[in-house]
């Protein structure tokens, strides 16, 4: 009889088949590279990829870290320095030509030439940096020919403003007062009287002595005759603070108007006294008087980090919708495919201001701005994932692992999905751009208005430097030079990312 | 194939159909704008307001605006920018000029674009296919409204070859008129060069490199004949595709580019009709982007049947 009972089988009737051999695959000679350590490896071989790479971290770094680097905020706008050029104060003080807020002024005659004079002599700032072009004319004047020369001056605009009117309250006029005490900076110059000035009331640079048309009355050395107030009855606030040279006292420096005392005050100064520095404007500012570095940099964070958000939606739902598509097939991927058919016809332009007019005032602009983008964009997305998932499923691999059972949902994101995901990567670093432009494009058309939500953006920075394209050129050249280098950088890096991740398709453009 | 390309033109209507009443209802469903009180234009547009069905459910909506459509193509009067002013006729009005320079812009950058593609293809991994290829690059990655700056800065204001902005007027074809579009056609122009060149490239390197060229030189042609006859023939399936796309969108011209040079087109116009919530201005943009959009796509599409003898389109296999 054949011993069946297996179930209570004694102990010793055990052995090990073997105990001195250890039974494993023996070890690889070589490291083990995975996939995406093989993918960077191909990445850092195309140099001009990773050039792009360093660039965009830079820029990307720049976005992040750049408003702090200067004392501005986007919120700070200043009333009177607009589009002004760059201008770095310790810099432009070496005289080498650069960041000292210089502007060409053409065919100054004498009267200017003395008014900008006025502004050196009485401020001590010299607006004037150099004469560029001197020009000679010939005019006929009172039956003679007289020589008029005019002269090409370059100036610097902050230093031009020179002085301005301004009201203050009677504290804060004192306040300016101790300011003044504390740095030895002078902010309020001497009251002069419009009649005194041949009625001139709107210049306040005017502070010297002049003909009934502006010109400057020189005394016999040539030089300018002060004609400050020293009239008792017109005194508005105690003064009792710094005084310029050559006043012995008796010059009034506030008159009382209204409540308030109004005050001839030194812009560069009064600047000073407000920000506790000086102006300094790497960038130069824009047409609403920000600082031009903090505006870029701002502008370039909220499009970015848009332009991610944007693009993680999209992948997420274009890799889930292809996946669906190309997984199931037939029907369902026809009746799909139909689907994106229709919203691909839709342009996008009517898209955003559809969705501007209707949910602008329910989610923000922002929200309904993403919302159009994630309406459409995952359009190639899901096409890309269909077209991986339509190579795949009917592999080997996929029918083994139905075969032990595996769900749908398994196969499509366990076995398929990690074949796609080098495409998707790739895809991804080139998606971004194009929501940054799409976005940069809309918001220069002025189609959403982004800049009371985010500051400001580069689509606005470029459409109000566009306006002011001839006089003030840098306003427009910095955001077009950041989104240029974003964009060539960003395309390169994708560009690269593509080659290392599907090294056969390598040089060939999609 | 012909009764491929009907299912497409079929379909493609469909699609417009479905678009069309989509925003058609999107737009409905917005607050009408409020008229300016007193205007004798504003009688006119709310007697059309009424007619139009506008207290009526959006499908009996639909309804009349496709009888008007199709009855007398009819698009509705304008609401906002020209108060109770035909909607179409402004839009006709506008349409010459983004054509023409956008025309100027496809005749111009079309043979300029292949032939460096060509030529780059031809001297492959040579510097001057790097030069070439590196400058497509650029060309293709920064929107074209920064080189329109670059373009209106430089060429405009400081050499002041050209006017700054488009000169007004409808004499489309005076040499003043032709130099103040320049600086647009050739804003225009550097991306749809780029295009070109990219694609040429492409194709033709990779045709150069198939055995055929060369069995087309162990036959004893020589490498201007085979690239002549066989390799450009078999690129241009690709390209010629793309050449038709292109004119198509010559219609839809650019709406930033007619921005900053101000251009009178129909760029303009819808940006404006958007700006000011002229609805009647819009669906008739809308409408008209879409059309441009798919039939662009379509002829594309047909025609790589037209043109390859291999593809043999709507067949199953």
């Amino acid at each position: 009889m054949k011993n069946n009972n297996f179930e209570k089988i004694p102990q010793e009737k055990f052995a090990f088949v073997q105990m001195g051999a250890q039974l494993h695959d023996s070890k690889l000679e070589t490291k083990s590279r995975s996939f995406f350590a093989d993918a960077m490896l191909r990445f850092s071989k195309n140099k001009s990829s990773v050039v792009a790479a360093w660039i965009l971290l830079f820029l990307i770094l720049f976005s992040l870290f750049g408003p702090m680097l200067t004392p501005y905020s986007i919120y700070q706008k200043d009333p009177l320095y607009i589009n002004y050029p760059a201008y770095v104060p310790s810099i432009a003080e070496k005289g080498w030509g650069i960041l000292d807020g210089a502007k060409v002024h053409d065919s100054q005659n004498d009267v200017s030439m003395n008014y900008w004079k006025g502004i050196a002599e009485e401020t001590g700032y010299n607006p004037v940096l150099g004469v560029v072009g001197e020009h000679t004319t010939y005019v006929k004047y009172r039956g003679q020919m007289v020589e008029r020369k005019t002269y090409d001056l370059e100036v610097n605009r902050y230093y031009e403003i020179g002085v301005v009117y301004r009201v203050f309250s009677y504290a804060e006029f004192e306040k300016i007062q101790a300011w003044q005490n504390e740095t030895g900076i002078q902010v309020i110059y001497p009251y002069v009287e419009p009649k005194d000035i041949s009625d001139i009331s709107d210049n306040p640079n005017i502070w010297y002595q002049v003909d009934s048309k502006g010109a400057a009355v020189l005394d016999d050395n040539g030089e300018l005759v002060p004609m400050y107030s020293t009239n008792k009855d017109i005194e508005g606030a105690p003064y009792n603070s710094l005084r310029i040279e050559g006043d012995d006292g008796s010059y009034i420096y506030s008159v009382a108007k209204s409540g308030a005392v109004q005050a001839r005050v030194c812009y560069y100064n009064y600047y000073q006294y407000l920000n506790g520095h000086e102006p300094s404007f790497i960038f130069g500012t824009n047409t609403m008087g920000q600082d031009l570095f903090t505006a870029v940099a701002v502008g370039a964070r909220f499009s970015l980090l848009f332009a991610i958000l944007v693009s993680i939606i999209n992948l997420t739902i274009g890799a889930f919708y292809g996946a669906i598509q190309g997984y199931y097939g037939g029907m369902v991927d026809m009746i799909m495919d139909r689907v994106v058919d229709i919203l691909s016809g839709v342009p996008f332009i009517v898209v955003t201001s559809l969705f501007q007019l209707h949910l602008a005032r329910k989610v923000g602009v922002v929200g309904s701005f993403a919302f159009a983008f994630v309406l459409i964009g995952w359009i190639g997305m899901a096409a890309l994932t269909r077209k991986q998932f339509y190579r795949f499923k009917s592999q080997e691999f996929v029918t083994a692992a139905r075969t032990l059972g595996a769900s749908d949902f398994r196969l499509m994101f366990r076995h398929i999905f990690p074949n796609a995901i080098g495409t998707i990567i790739t895809s991804c670093a080139l998606i971004i751009p194009s929501v940054i432009r799409q976005e940069t494009t809309l918001s220069y058309l002025g189609i959403v208005d982004l800049s009371a939500f985010a500051g400001t953006t580069i689509g606005t920075l470029l459409s109000q430097g566009n306006a002011n394209v001839t006089t003030a050129p840098h306003t427009m050249l910095w955001p077009s030079l950041f989104l240029g280098l974003l964009m060539i950088s960003f395309n390169l890096f994708g560009n690269g990312l593509r080659d290392a991740f599907n090294p056969s398709t390598r040089g060939v453009e999609d | 194939m012909l009764k491929y390309t009907l299912q497409r033109i079929l379909y493609m209507l469909l699609v417009f159909f479905i678009i069309t009443f989509m925003c058609f209802v999107l737009i409905r469903m917005l607050p009408p704008v409020p008229l300016p009180p007193g205007d004798p234009h504003t009688i006119v547009v709310e007697v059309r307001r009424e007619a139009l069905g506008y207290n009526k459910p959006y499908l009996v909506q639909f309804g009349i605006f496709l009888r008007n459509l199709f009855t007398s193509f009819d698009w509705g009067v304008s609401e906002k920018l020209y108060l109770g002013q035909d909607v179409l006729t402004i839009f006709l009005q506008k349409l010459p000029a983004t054509m023409i320079v956008n025309a100027f812009a496809v005749v111009i950058s079309i043979p300029l674009g292949v032939a460096l593609g060509v030529f780059a293809a031809l001297k492959r991994n040579t510097w001057i296919d790097y030069t070439i290829s590196t400058l497509t690059m650029v060309v293709i990655s920064v929107p074209s409204f920064v080189y329109a700056f670059v373009i209106q800065y430089l060429l405009c204001y400081k050499l002041g070859w050209f006017p700054f902005l488009m000169k007004a007027g409808t004499d489309w074809f005076s040499p003043s008129m032709i130099w103040s579009m320049m600086p647009a056609v050739f804003s225009l122009s550097f991306a749809v060069i780029a295009s070109f060149t990219r694609t040429t490239r492409a194709e033709l390197t990779e045709v150069l490199t198939s055995e055929f060229m060369l069995l087309a030189r162990t036959k004893g042609l020589t490498k201007g004949q085979a690239t002549v006859r066989h390799a450009l023939r078999n690129c241009f399936v690709v390209v010629i595709p793309a050449i038709f796309g292109e004119f198509i969108g010559i219609l839809a011209g650019s709406l930033i580019i007619e921005k900053i040079f101000s251009i009178p087109g129909v760029g303009g116009l819808t940006i404006n009709a958007i700006n000011a919530q002229d609805y009647p201005i819009f669906m008739l943009s809308t409408c008209f982007y879409t059309a441009i959009g798919l039939a662009s796509a379509l002829v594309i599409d047909i025609s790589y049947g037209f043109i390859d003898p291999r593809i043999r389109m709507g067949s199953k296999k």
